[in-house]
């Protein structure tokens, strides 16, 4: 799995936010209040307790901090990299109405994880486990059903992961920015969960039919799909070559099967991954990348601290433009011609590659074939319309609880 | 421009700043770059006969990422050859005239001996003696340092020796390793000492080295009680210099010493009654230059008090230090907590209801539902979101002032300042203290 660092990639993409080291996440932990009732734990959609995980950061009880975050959230490596900590727990840190920086609890989870991790003891403290073991599927291994699974298994249950793709982690794996989270840090994380005694089976697409079948093998299941194939643009030319979706785009970066982009490209969208997409291909060696979107500034879904750091990686912005037609020439992209949706004036922006990036379908066709008799549950994107990972691992755990509660606790 | 000079029990000084005894103040060349740096006067590095140091020899207590708030050290008295020491003294005084130097001294106690000591620091030009009955550690052991300074007789006879050859000022330098520092600088007053510094390090083991067991500073595997010194016992340091300045038979002239760094501990251990103050621990942490601030700091603060001179202010601050039983105790306070500079944190409510009185409340607005699912805020799915800059009213403490007992707690903890103030109730109630209660 480690031959997914590729160092072409590695130097092109280096931690957005790098780690701390011992010294700086000693002062940092410091600085915290240890607020009552504390705003960002209130705020982490896993909960995470955040004083109490920095309070023992500070005192070198690294191993009593981990399991505080991994508690909470058993995919908290992840999540100290990729959660948008700006709008969850330190947006909500009272240093803001201090006039100072918020703790930088991200970067301290970040620390915490990865002594955990290097320390070679990852062994997590038994639960109490149910009056029956229970086998439980999940389908999908990103971090909705990773945080599923470890949390049944660590409950004494029995729980298998399917994954069609041939590495397990979901989007964790192929589709956050390398800045943010490169694949090696993903895999890291999914070798915890099967530590915990969760099987994964990578390469296993669940259809319609084999799904049929679980309801003889399974006592539950757990569908963290994630959203479907990205939308297409509906426009002429999408089938030239050089149009590529901001997923395959990252994915095929991440997995060291694009190490280039050409000079000029277009990203249609302006939601998070458009700015993922858009900021990869600068760093692909474009020299020319432009965001294109129909509304303006106000409406982007993209957040804040994303379209600020799309400007920072050279990212120029088109706002009130929507895409009309891709040109090509001998079956490959030219342009892409446009429309100001305000004045009506059509324009061109010659490019060699276009990246739709206008967001997922919803992908439900397993939930609608469901059996009867089958216990079937969901989360993640899948049902929550596209949020973040730790969203996805909230789903998930509170999923695992329920689960365990219905049908593990009590005598079937 | 106020004046800064002192005549410390007869040792005239441009300013009381002075190095402590100790390493700064190790040879000529140190002192000499000390005095142009700023400082009104050195107590060089102990003088007697030379020993051999051990390595390492420092070890420090750092509090949440600051470094040595506490020092503590197993170096012995100047391993260097005392004519060497003596030497260099005279060179200093030769080019320094205006500059104090004072020789600290410690021998074994024989009156021979602590007599051709005085005899050769004076003939070398020192401008005063300071008796060393304070180091708490090696030296104790061969019946020196705190040795002496933990019985009074000792103290006193060593001091009288002194006293019948000695033409310049003796100063004891008193251990605050026991139990009550009026009994030693009472001591030493019966035996003519012109003055006491005080204190000198206290007995500490800085802490274990939890990988390997070993104590700090570690010498070879074992370690040995070392004298601790530095800001964290600067509390300590001003309860005993208050001690000798309140007591009628131990009262003297103080040279205040235990982590003095900066200008404002200096004017502390003036007001309460300090002549000088000397200075060790900080300028091995930042260098001779600190005197800067000493000296510029304490002069701005005297231009704004309008003191003219030390001799305004020193000890005024030691009347207002009473017994308990004169204390008043129908004086109250109570906290307020301003809610406009409140940021939420709530340690005020955990610190009153975990460990003090129980007076603090959050009942000011609706919590949270605790049960609601939290989700990363998605603008596009969300609206806009919540404004963080104000804090809420649910997170703004309520204090009970009818059960508030003023103790101050919530004021220390609360990290934004001037945003607990602890304000005076006036209850009608005339000043009734514990003695005048007992009557």
């Amino acid at each position: 799995m480690a031959d997914l660092a590729n160092p072409e990639i590695a130097r092109r993409f280096p931690d957005l936010h790098p780690a701390f080291a011992h010294q700086e996440a000693a002062v940092e932990a410091n600085r915290c209040l240890y607020c009552f009732d504390a705003p960002c734990t209130v705020a982490c959609p896993t909960h995470i307790d955040v004083p109490r995980f920095i309070r023992k950061l500070a005192s070198e009880n690294f191993r009593g901090s981990a399991l505080t975050i991994l508690d909470a959230n058993l995919l908290g490596a992840s999540c100290s990299r990729v959660c948008p900590v700006e709008v969850l727990c330190e947006g909500a840190c009272v240093m803001h109405r201090y006039n100072r920086a918020p703790i930088e609890i991200g970067r301290l989870q970040r620390f915490a994880l990865d002594v955990f991790h290097a320390s070679g003891d990852t062994e997590l403290p038994s639960l109490p486990s149910g009056a029956r073991q229970l086998r439980v599927a999940c389908v999908g291994s990103g971090p909705a059903s990773l945080s599923c699974a470890g949390e049944l298994a660590r409950r004494g249950h029995k729980v298998t992961v399917f994954e069609a793709r041939p590495l397990a982690g979901g989007l964790n794996t192929y589709g956050v920015a390398e800045y943010k989270l490169n694949a090696e840090a993903a895999l890291r994380e999914v070798e915890f969960i099967q530590s915990l005694g969760v099987e994964i089976r990578c390469n296993e697409e669940i259809d319609s039919a084999r799904f049929t079948q679980f309801a003889a093998e399974y006592d539950a299941v757990f569908l963290g799909l994630g959203l479907g194939k990205m939308e297409q643009l509906g426009i002429p030319g999408e089938d030239l070559h050089g149009v590529v979706d901001a997923l395959r785009f990252i994915a095929e970066y991440k997995t060291g099967e694009r190490l280039s982009a050409p000079g000029r490209v277009v990203v249609v969208g302006a939601g998070n991954t458009a700015v993922d997409a858009a900021s990869a291909a600068r760093r692909l060696g474009a020299n020319d990348v432009s965001m294109l979107y129909r509304r303006t500034v106000a409406e982007m879904s993209a957040f804040e601290f994303e379209y600020e750091h799309a400007k920072h990686e050279g990212v120029e912005f088109r706002w009130l433009a929507k895409p009309l037609r891709i040109a090509g020439q001998a079956g490959r992209v030219t342009g892409l011609e446009c429309v100001r949706v305000d004045t009506g004036d059509e324009f061109t922006i010659p490019c060699e590659m276009v990246i739709p990036a206008i967001g997922q379908s919803r992908g439900r066709a397993l939930l609608e074939s469901a059996q009867g008799s089958l216990k079937i549950f969901a989360g993640g994107d899948l049902t929550n319309g596209g949020r973040e990972v730790v969203d996805a691992v909230a789903d998930g755990k509170r999923a695992a609880l329920a689960i365990h509660a219905q049908f593990g606790e009590t005598h079937a | 421009m106020p004046d800064l000079s002192v005549n410390f029990a007869g040792i005239k000084s441009p300013n009381p700043f002075w190095l402590a005894s100790g390493p700064p103040a190790n040879c000529g060349e140190q002192v000499m770059r000390a005095f142009d740096a700023g400082w009104g006067g050195a107590v060089w590095k102990t003088l007697g006969e030379p020993i051999i140091n051990v390595c390492s020899r420092y070890s420090s207590v750092d509090l949440n990422g600051q470094r040595m708030m506490g020092l503590n050290n197993i170096e012995l008295i100047s391993d260097r050859p005392l004519a060497v020491n003596l030497r260099e003294i005279a060179e200093v005084k030769r080019r320094y005239p205006k500059h104090a130097v004072i020789a600290s001294l410690m021998v074994e106690s024989k009156r021979e001996s602590w007599q051709e000591i005085v005899k050769q620091s004076e003939d070398a030009g020192a401008d005063g003696l300071e008796l060393n009955f304070g180091c708490p550690h090696g030296m104790s052991e061969r019946g020196m340092g705190s040795a002496v300074g933990q019985v009074p007789e000792y103290t006193q006879m060593i001091t009288e020796w002194v006293r019948e050859i000695a033409r310049t000022p003796v100063l004891v330098k008193l251990t605050p390793n026991i139990s009550d520092i009026r009994v030693a600088a009472r001591a030493a007053r019966r035996g003519g000492a012109h003055g006491v510094s005080a204190i000198n390090t206290i007995n500490s083991i800085t802490g274990i080295d939890l990988d390997t067991l070993r104590p700090r500073p570690d010498v070879g595997g074992l370690s040995s009680h070392g004298g601790y010194c530095g800001p964290a016992v600067k509390p300590i340091a001003l309860n005993m210099v208050q001690q000798i300045g309140a007591d009628a038979d131990a009262r003297q002239p103080v040279s205040g010493i235990g982590g003095v760094s900066s200008w404002r501990d200096a004017a502390e251990f003036i007001l309460l009654g300090c002549g000088t103050v000397q200075v060790c621990t900080a300028a091995m942490h930042y260098g001779f230059r600190i005197v800067e601030d000493l000296a510029d700091g304490l002069d701005n603060w005297m231009r704004e008090k309008g003191f003219a001179t030390l001799e305004d202010f020193r000890g005024l601050s030691l009347p207002k230090v009473v017994e308990w039983k004169n204390l008043d105790l129908n004086f109250k306070v109570v906290a307020r907590i301003h809610e406009d500079k409140c940021i939420g944190c709530d340690l005020c409510y955990t610190a009153c209801r975990d460990g003090a009185h129980q007076c603090i409340h959050l009942d000011r607005g609706k919590r949270p539902d605790a049960s609601r699912i939290t989700t990363t805020p998605i603008p596009k799915l969300d609206g806009p979101m919540a404004d963080n800059r104000v804090t809420p009213l649910h997170r703004i403490p309520r204090v009970d002032e009818a059960e508030c007992v003023g103790c101050n707690l919530c004021a220390l903890v609360c990290p934004v300042e001037n945003c607990i103030t602890m304000d005076r109730v006036e209850n009608g109630l005339a000043f009734q203290s514990w003695e005048q209660r007992n009557i």
